[in-house]
């Protein structure tokens, strides 16, 4: 175990791809939708399992802006800023929640580890602007203050259910 | 079940029309992202479960469990109720449609459903409040709102009077019939004689002629080819892949299907991004149920032809879209493009020939075979025949998805669809093919848009965005938007683009922030024309596109910019919001609400607002107890 990431379970993931270096980015894919992140030990681990270098693995991970090798929230709330999305003002929308989550500086997880904000570029829903996610749950025609309002209520959420 | 060949299928399919004939009270609900988002599934549980609970049959899908029953009529008052795929006029979500009326309602929430109940599938009455309103006119009818009859639908035609995951309905409209046509009766040469003829343009950006594509990879010596789609629409504010993928994918697998017989395939691929989460699970299902009717797999209805159809997701990264980088991001590589020639066509993925578009493209093929060239012909213009799917966003009041005969003009497609600017402004630009297009003004409103017209002008069709500004957009941020999302998705491979972008969002940072020169324009038409001949592949080379046109169009702009030190649109969007020191009372609401940090002031003592920093959002106005902010 490493923090909390089973690598029982990553090993399976990795099997049930047949150990096929062309499946990288699916098995990434699949682990991270499970762990939400790719640790070190995660990476090395199917650098082996593929036989291919480390290098290769972490080159691929780091391409792809999904991958994250870093922990992330409970809570993954991503801010659309497609064009749609940004000429209908989602910029006030992503600087309410960083302040309402006190990020400062490349801080994207709140100090209590239970919101990570994002940004996306486009999620397709563009008649409903601005749009954000919580958990890809998607949230339509969202305001600073709706934002707000969001987080509060899942933040209570949160603490009523321990 | 028996193993499936041509008559059985037919069977099945005359089966499915039968079904289909007899279903006359339907409760279509609209499964797209966008209705989704507004809570439309919760709806569709909730009509499932009143209709049971009134003593309604209900019925879903035309699944037929036993093949030699046969179907025979619905006794009493059956519902049948269904996902559909996007109806496109995502503004309006979430949407129910009821036939046989083609009664469409608008903005349904839970609590309407019982009235609609009620009103509608028990006494055949409109509920009036849930209609499409415009101008004081109500519109029962789905047909008559002007959103849709002014368009063309064929490729989205199925959208949304179809439940996407239920394949016999796709085989009761005729779905498979061109795939037969092609399997049984025609040649390779022919299949691409007939896409050749039919005109056919890679609906993805380029309107590459796809049968000289399929015709390129047929001439490449047998062995290994492949099969890929395209459904990576990464360009921001576009979504008609999305809603084909969703809507209607087995079209997308039939289209496959034709062109790997044209090209001697026999296994294929769909990339599709990995915001598309729906779309993924759709073709999914759709690839199973087609295996399940030997439409994939091995020995196809009985033959000698295989087609093995793979879905992959991207995993975010805008340059996928681009075909040797999307290949490479199949192989599990970096997707970065590389140096060509070899094309696609001759060395795609893993290095064998490879028919590469996009999901339009596959989708209008099924047509073209079914109705023949020249049906296809006789719509759009001489040069790029057919219609094209638009996203039409932005500033306009009828957001959505549309779609036009190739030809049609902005005008047509913004104010006569579109319903005009939003909250009565004035028409100021439409952004075109996102980030790798440009902007049309208002002299371009009365143009044809086609392939050719546009690319004369530097602008392109793109996969098909348009984003429409109104007076109070700012051009030249707008310009910097896109070069920062252009500069984030540089793969950092070739110089040009990974350098060259990210000095032209300095410079455009600068001039935005006033602190521009006159010299900095000129840097900006230098860097554009170096970059665009010099880059290695479409994202680098199209990147600037965005700035070429917008200095072309909107110089006045940059130059209140550099000049003036002040723009008008960036400054004076609304009146000043200032704090009436009389007022204020110091209690800070406002300088916590402020989204900018714009508001300053000691506790108890009348704040300031930093006009500078203030964006006019009118939180601060919202939230003062005292009324103390103002609009001077």
């Amino acid at each position: 175990m490493s923090n909390g990431i089973s690598m029982e379970r990553v090993e399976e993931i990795i099997d049930g791809y047949g150990c096929q270096v062309y499946n990288l980015i699916a098995i990434m894919q699949d682990i991270q939708a499970e762990y939400k992140y790719l640790s070190p030990a995660v990476l090395e681990l199917i650098a082996r399992k593929l036989g291919v270098g480390v290098a290769k693995v972490y080159s691929v991970a780091t391409f792809y802006e999904n991958f994250s090798l870093e922990a992330k929230g409970k809570y993954i709330i991503k801010v659309c800023d497609g064009t749609a999305c940004h000429v209908r003002k989602s910029q006030p929308i992503y600087n309410a929640i960083r302040e309402y989550l006190e990020l400062e500086g490349k801080q994207k997880t709140s100090a209590d580890g239970l919101f990570t904000l994002e940004t996306v570029a486009c999620l397709g829903a563009c008649g409903l602007a601005p749009v954000v996610t919580v958990n890809d749950q998607v949230h339509s025609k969202m305001s600073p203050e709706l934002a707000i309002d969001l987080l509060e209520k899942l933040r209570k959420e949160d603490a009523a259910n321990g | 079940m028996a193993e499936m060949n041509r008559e059985r299928l037919e069977v099945r399919r005359v089966k499915a029309k039968r079904a289909l004939s007899y279903q006359r009270r339907q409760i279509l609900l609209c499964a797209g992202t966008g209705c989704i988002a507004g809570g439309s599934l919760k709806l569709y549980d909730y009509f499932k479960e009143e209709c049971t609970r009134r003593g309604l049959d209900v019925y879903i899908g035309l699944t037929q469990e036993n093949e030699t029953e046969d179907v025979t009529e619905p006794k009493g008052d059956g519902v049948y109720l269904k996902k559909s795929g996007c109806h496109g006029f995502c503004e309006m979500g979430p949407l129910v449609q009821i036939e046989p009326e083609g009664i469409l309602y608008t903005h349904v929430q839970l609590e309407d459903c019982d009235e609609i109940i009620e009103k509608t599938i028990l006494k055949g009455e409109v509920v009036d409040r849930l209609l499409y309103e415009l101008d004081g006119t109500k519109y029962p009818k789905h047909s008559d709102i002007p959103f849709y009859h002014r368009q063309h639908r064929i490729v989205l035609e199925n959208c949304g009077t179809t439940d996407a995951e239920d394949i016999d309905e796709y085989l009761a409209k005729d779905g498979y019939v061109a795939f037969e046509k092609a399997l049984f009766e025609m040649t390779d040469e022919a299949i691409c004689k007939e896409i050749l003829d039919s005109g056919l343009r890679g609906r993805g950006g380029g309107g590459f002629p796809a049968g000289r594509k399929w015709d390129s990879v047929r001439k490449q010596p047998n062995g290994k080819k492949y099969v890929v789609c395209n459904g990576d629409e990464g360009d921001p504010g576009a979504f008609m892949d999305r809603s084909i993928m969703e809507g209607n994918p087995h079209s997308i697998i039939e289209g496959m299907l034709i062109a790997a017989l044209a090209a001697g395939s026999d296994e294929g691929y769909i990339y599709v991004r990995a915001e598309y989460p729906l779309a993924v699970a759709r073709l999914k299902t759709a690839i199973v149920k087609a295996e399940e009717m030997s439409l994939l797999g091995d020995h196809i209805l009985g033959t000698g032809f295989s087609f093995h159809l793979h879905v992959n997701r991207g995993a975010g990264a805008f340059v996928c879209g681009e075909g040797s980088a999307l290949t490479a991001s199949i192989e599990g590589n970096r997707g970065m493009p590389r140096v060509k020639p070899p094309r696609t066509v001759e060395q795609g993925l893993w290095a064998r020939p490879t028919v590469l578009n996009n999901v339009e493209t596959f989708s209008a093929v099924p047509l073209i075979i079914r109705k023949g060239a020249p049906w296809f012909k006789s719509i759009g213009t001489e040069s790029s025949p057919g219609t094209k799917a638009f996203a039409l966003t932005g500033n306009v009041v009828n957001t959505g998805l549309i779609e036009v005969p190739m030809g049609a003009t902005l005008r047509e497609i913004i104010f006569d669809i579109g319903g005009g600017i939003k909250d009565g402004k004035k028409f100021k630009a439409v952004q075109i093919g996102g980030p790798s297009g440009g902007c049309l003004t208002e002299e371009h409103l009365d143009m044809p848009l086609d392939f050719d017209s546009l690319k004369k002008l530097g602008a392109m069709i793109g996969s098909g965005g348009l984003v429409v500004m109104d007076e109070d957009t700012c051009m030249v941020e707008v310009a910097r938007f896109f070069m920062n999302f252009t500069q984030n998705e540089s793969c950092g491979k070739c110089v040009p683009c990974r350098e060259g972008t990210r000095r032209m969002l300095e410079i455009l940072t600068r001039i935005v922030n006033n602190e521009g020169s006159l010299e900095d324009l000129d840097l900006l038409e230098e860097l554009s024309a170096t970059i665009s001949e010099t880059a290695l592949c479409g994202l680098g080379q199209s990147a600037c596109k965005p700035v070429q046109s917008t200095l072309k169009y909107f110089r006045d702009e940059y130059l209140a910019h550099v000049v003036d030190k002040h723009c008008p649109h960036c400054n004076g969007r609304k009146k000043v919001l200032q704090i009436d020191p009389e007022l204020c009372k110091g209690c800070g609401k406002c300088m916590k609400q402020c989204p900018m940090e714009a508001i300053s002031g000691q506790i108890r003592m009348p704040h300031v607002i930093d006009t500078e920093k203030c964006i006019k959002c009118g939180a601060c106005w919202g939230c003062c107890p005292f009324g103390a902010i103002r609009e001077e």
